[in-house]
């Protein structure tokens, strides 16, 4: 298992673009776009976990299966506790 | 005394170094798994102490004992208190931490800073806890439940809560040391299907602990800044929403309840093997079952919820989802039982702990599925139903199963024997003083006696009496295997290094083990339990 070395650059990069995702999320919080409003937050907070999860944890550059069978299974676990959740969200009668 | 003397030349791990700087900076898994047992000994006593508050104060139908704000914080601390402090670390610091490298033929665990980190994580939030508890302590329940916590209690919901969220993160770096230690650690052929089910047992709670915790500690901060910067996130009047919370506590905090009995079915699972002299019956289930009870226990939270406001469709699920964990709990339950058929079975306390355990175990399982059940569940929530329902799955479950590993791997931890019919009668009077104060709980329960109150009507008295006596005999049942353990460290006999005929690795080092644990590092070209070869010793048959 040998280290992957990431450049300050791609670092930088990463860094200056979540600083920017998070600039457009709370811009977008002042515009009303109804039931999207949220699928947006959500679509940007993804998109930003993900560069986290890829490159700042090294998730990206590694070969060892079982890094992504544990970073499967923590998304997995976090489905459950969504997808779970929404059963009794969705079908609320109050 | 002639072989006392050999022996404290040997070279083990309690006399390579002496001092208390080589305790507190030590990264020796077995010195890290004492410094445990003192600290979650300690807790158990605070925890103890409460629940005997709690019950003396129910002796008598009228609230006379202590006001009713104080009896609120009574049960609420000695919950937290019991659950974070004791019954999680409980196993899986002590005796997994002591046993993990053994087991596998390790030298330490993968990352013994870390592990010690972890203790000293337990340590800041115990103490945080303890100042909590000192200067007027908290009164919303274990649970913490919103709007309560977070608008109407006017009392330590942050410092308790942060407590919790540190001893947390002490939990998840446990849970995460003995994961990578048993998928790195593990000496040459000693594969998966050889493990000892304890090792198994731990991999599954591991996993709760890792995936499950950071959603709890997560749940305690959004509480803290609700409560502190009035954010809307449980409270409706804000845009919140109350059941939220109860969704993202019972999350983690169902499964939490097998972090602490899955350990504990890891430790009956190397006893009954070793006192019945045959290998466990089943072993790929055992192992399997271990991981299902892990995996099921994250998809049937909300079972907690059925009266709370949930949709009936989302109950109808979580109730269908709550059955199924009764299946894999059910085919460790039938292992455990084909094992013991036509065993040599020998009665030697760790042995009548796990019968205990056997026993109450099944009940408190099968009392869950009444819970599970959504009509029953209407009539029995929030009464002493549930109250004996949890305590038979946590007490007669985990503790007894903590009691039971103590006495059986004590000679390893210590060297030292314990008295053997002392041990015995303590694991008698534990059994009969649980049975004494639970078991009148589900009759109240069922009859309709709500938990959490501090006054009940004159005609559940009886009852309450028996269940008060119950908890005296419990406790003289817990101070006692305290006592004679101390005692056994003077003037206990010598053990030898496998005084129960065990099978395993821990039991081919010495007793206690060196620093490294083996002389030579262990070769496995057996399988698990291989008990047909391994000859029974006197002293375990004849009980010592």
């Amino acid at each position: 298992m040998s280290e992957h070395v990431v450049s300050a650059k791609t670092y930088i990069a990463v860094w200056l673009t979540l600083l920017v995702l998070t600039g457009v999320t709370a811009g977008v919080a002042f515009i009303n776009l109804g039931p999207f409003n949220t699928i947006v937050a959500l679509v940007i907070a993804t998109f930003k976990a993900l560069l986290v999860v890829l490159i700042f944890m090294h998730v990206k550059y590694t070969s060892e299966k079982m890094v992504k069978v544990v970073v499967v299974s923590a998304v997995f676990f976090l489905l459950l506790l969504l997808g779970l959740s929404l059963a009794d969200y969705t079908t609320r009668l109050l | 005394m002639a072989t006392a003397a050999i022996t404290a030349e040997r070279e083990n791990y309690l006399n390579q170094e002496y001092g208390i700087k080589s305790w507190l900076l030590t990264v020796d898994h077995k010195r890290i798994a004492l410094l445990y047992l003192l600290s979650i000994t300690f807790f158990f006593f605070i925890g103890g102490f409460f629940a005997l508050l709690i019950r003396l104060e129910l002796l008598t139908p009228a609230g006379d004992l202590v006001q009713a704000d104080t009896y609120n914080k009574l049960f609420s601390m000695h919950g937290q208190v019991m659950i974070f402090f004791f019954l999680i670390p409980s196993i899986p610091a002590v005796l997994g931490n002591f046993l993990v490298p053994l087991m596998i033929g390790a030298k330490d665990l993968a990352f013994p800073r870390i592990n010690l980190l972890s203790w000293y994580l337990y340590i800041i939030a115990g103490v945080l806890m303890v100042h909590c508890m000192l200067t007027g302590g908290v009164d919303t329940g274990w649970t913490f439940y919103t709007p309560f916590s977070t608008a109407f209690s006017n009392t330590k919901v942050i410092e308790a809560g942060l407590a919790i969220f540190i001893s947390g993160f002490s939990s998840i770096l446990t849970g995460l040391n003995f994961v990578v230690t048993i998928h790195r650690m593990r000496a040459p052929g000693m594969t998966w299907d050889r493990l000892p089910l304890f090792i198994w047992a731990h991999y599954a709670t591991s996993i709760i602990q890792l995936l499950g915790t950071p959603v709890v500690a997560v749940t305690l901060v959004l509480v803290v800044l609700e409560r502190a910067l009035h954010l809307g996130i449980f409270d409706p009047t804000r845009g919140g929403d109350p059941l939220l919370f109860q969704h993202l506590f019972w999350f983690y905090s169902h499964p939490a309840v097998y972090i602490m009995i899955l350990p504990s079915m890891g430790v009956v699972t190397e006893i009954i093997p070793c006192f019945c002299r045959k290998r466990i019956f089943g072993y790929k289930f055992v192992a399997l079952s271990s991981i299902s009870i892990a995996v099921f226990g994250f998809l049937v939270w909300a079972h907690h919820m059925f009266v709370a406001g949930i949709s009936l469709y989302a109950a109808l699920i979580f109730s269908a989802l709550s059955y199924l964990v009764a299946v894999p709990s059910a085919i460790k339950v039938f292992n455990w039982t084909a094992t013991m058929y036509k065993g040599s079975i020998t009665f030697s306390t760790p042995m009548l702990y796990a019968f205990g355990f056997v026993g109450l175990f099944t009940m408190g399982g099968l009392t869950g599925l009444f819970l599970a059940a959504l009509g029953l569940d209407v009539h029995v929530t929030d009464t002493y139903f549930v109250v004996a329902h949890f305590h038979y799955i946590m007490v007669g479950g985990a503790l007894m199963g903590y009691l039971g590993g103590m006495h059986f791997w004590w000679p390893k931890i210590s060297g030292r024997m314990y008295p053997e019919s002392l041990g015995r009668l303590a694991a008698l009077i534990v059994f009969l003083g649980f049975n004494l104060t639970f078991f009148p709980q589900f009759i109240l329960g069922y009859l309709g006696m709500p938990r959490r109150y501090w006054q009940y009507p004159p005609e559940f008295q009886v009852l309450n009496v028996l269940s008060t006596a119950g908890a005296t005999v419990l406790a003289v049942g817990y101070l006692l295997p305290m006592v004679y353990f101390l005692w056994s460290m003077r003037y206990g006999k010598v053990a030898p290094d496998n005084p129960w005929g065990a099978s395993g690795l821990e039991w081919m080092t010495t007793s206690p083990p060196p620093t490294f644990n083996f002389d030579q590092p262990p070769v496995v070209n057996w399988e698990a339990y291989d008990y047909e070869h391994i000859p029974a010793p006197q002293e375990a048959r004849s009980g010592g």
